[in-house]
């Protein structure tokens, strides 16, 4: 049976398919069968992340719809043998899935893969419904901004009310925290919330920080999951969030701001 | 902002307000959000509802959606709402 793990943030633009991108490929990385679907129907973007969009043929509502099999709907990663994705279609519209349908195409996905990484679309309409509903473990995405916060918390509201586990009386979702975008020199002049302040007001463990970088525009540019764009910090950081999830002990990496010497300070850093 | 942190291009340590901003918001979304766990309504809500409903039935024609009974919670507070829709004109 594989295991469900939904990417959900409620606000948009915070690093959801970002995150999925380059954790459903850590995952596989680390030798783990894995599918990313992607739930943003009529605006599918994990193609684009993955750098698999010319290689779309028949997507997600095509395999719910039984106009195509889940073989024929299935794109293989180029770099990963263990990877596959799932992708949302650009042209039904969003009421296309249902919720019977959903569970059956996870249903027989799980015959075949260790994870299914469900990348959910922003808001808390019927798509973000569906991509929670089937989930066994959640990583929240926040960026340390209020509009976020308050948004993470209200999907943690639905997270305990309206998912299959929560509406069958099973054992809750595990939630946990990922806080993107996090700038530690912002948070030590006492611009940015800080992670404790983040944990403190959502009160769920986190799963990872990862920093603000250049190199996440970099990535989806060119098609390639950030966690691949080695020996960036950002890259690290998606690593430490894989092998926490897989239960190791990682402790939190570039949390902490640069010692800024002084020229730096005079001429400014060359990021 | 003093002069020296205008000079130097200090800003305002603002995450200290964001923090308190998002507390008190959430405490009060929590408590009224329906999808929200925090919000288990009594379950002898629903039987009030009928209960005031065939009391004010026996002076006003009123129908059962005449009349809402709404349970909030605000920090320490609970707040019982009850609204009554009376007809347009009131019959003996």
């Amino acid at each position: 049976m594989a295991k469900i793990i939904v990417i959900t943030s409620g606000k948009g633009g915070v690093g959801k398919t970002t995150t999925s991108a380059s954790f459903a490929t850590g995952l596989a990385l680390r030798g783990h069968k894995t599918v990313v679907i992607d739930f943003d129907i009529g605006l599918r973007n994990l193609d684009l992340i993955l750098g698999c969009e010319r290689r779309v043929v028949y997507d997600f509502v095509n395999v719910v719809q039984g106009e195509a099999t889940l073989h024929q709907a299935l794109i293989k990663d180029k770099n990963c043998d263990n990877l596959f994705i799932l992708a949302a279609s650009q042209t039904k519209d969003k009421e296309a899935l249902t919720q019977e349908g959903v569970g059956l195409v996870i249903e027989d996905l799980s015959k075949d893969f260790d994870y299914i990484v469900c990348d959910s679309p922003a808001g808390i309409e019927r798509g973000a419904f569906l991509a929670l509903y089937f989930a066994d473990e959640a990583i929240v995405v926040t960026n340390p901004e209020v509009s976020s916060v308050r948004d993470s918390d209200r999907i943690l509201g639905l997270l305990a009310s309206k998912s299959k586990r929560a509406v069958e009386g099973q054992d809750k979702i595990n939630a946990r925290l990922l806080i993107t975008r996090y700038n530690p020199a912002r948070v030590e002049s006492g611009e940015m919330l800080s992670i404790t302040d983040i944990e403190d007001i959502l009160r769920i463990p986190v799963v990872g920080v990862i920093p603000e970088s250049t190199d996440v525009l970099q990535a989806s540019n060119t098609g390639t999951p950030a966690i691949s764009l080695k020996g960036t910090d950002v890259s690290e950081a998606y690593c430490d969030v894989v092998s926490r999830f897989l239960g190791e002990n990682k402790p939190l990496r570039f949390t902490q701001a640069d010692k800024k010497g002084i020229f730096k300070r005079i001429f400014g850093g060359a990021r | 902002m003093s002069l020296l942190d205008v000079l130097f291009g200090r800003k305002k340590a603002t995450a200290n307000v964001a923090k308190e901003r998002l507390q008190i918001i959430l405490a009060h979304e929590r408590a009224t959000h329906d999808t929200n766990v925090f919000n288990d309504s009594p379950s002898w809500l629903p039987l009030l509802q009928q209960e005031l409903v065939e009391v004010i039935a026996k002076y006003i024609k009123i129908d059962k959606e005449d009349l809402k009974v709404n349970l909030e919670k605000r920090d320490n507070l609970e707040l019982l709402e009850i609204n009554v829709t009376l007809p347009d004109s009131i019959e003996q």
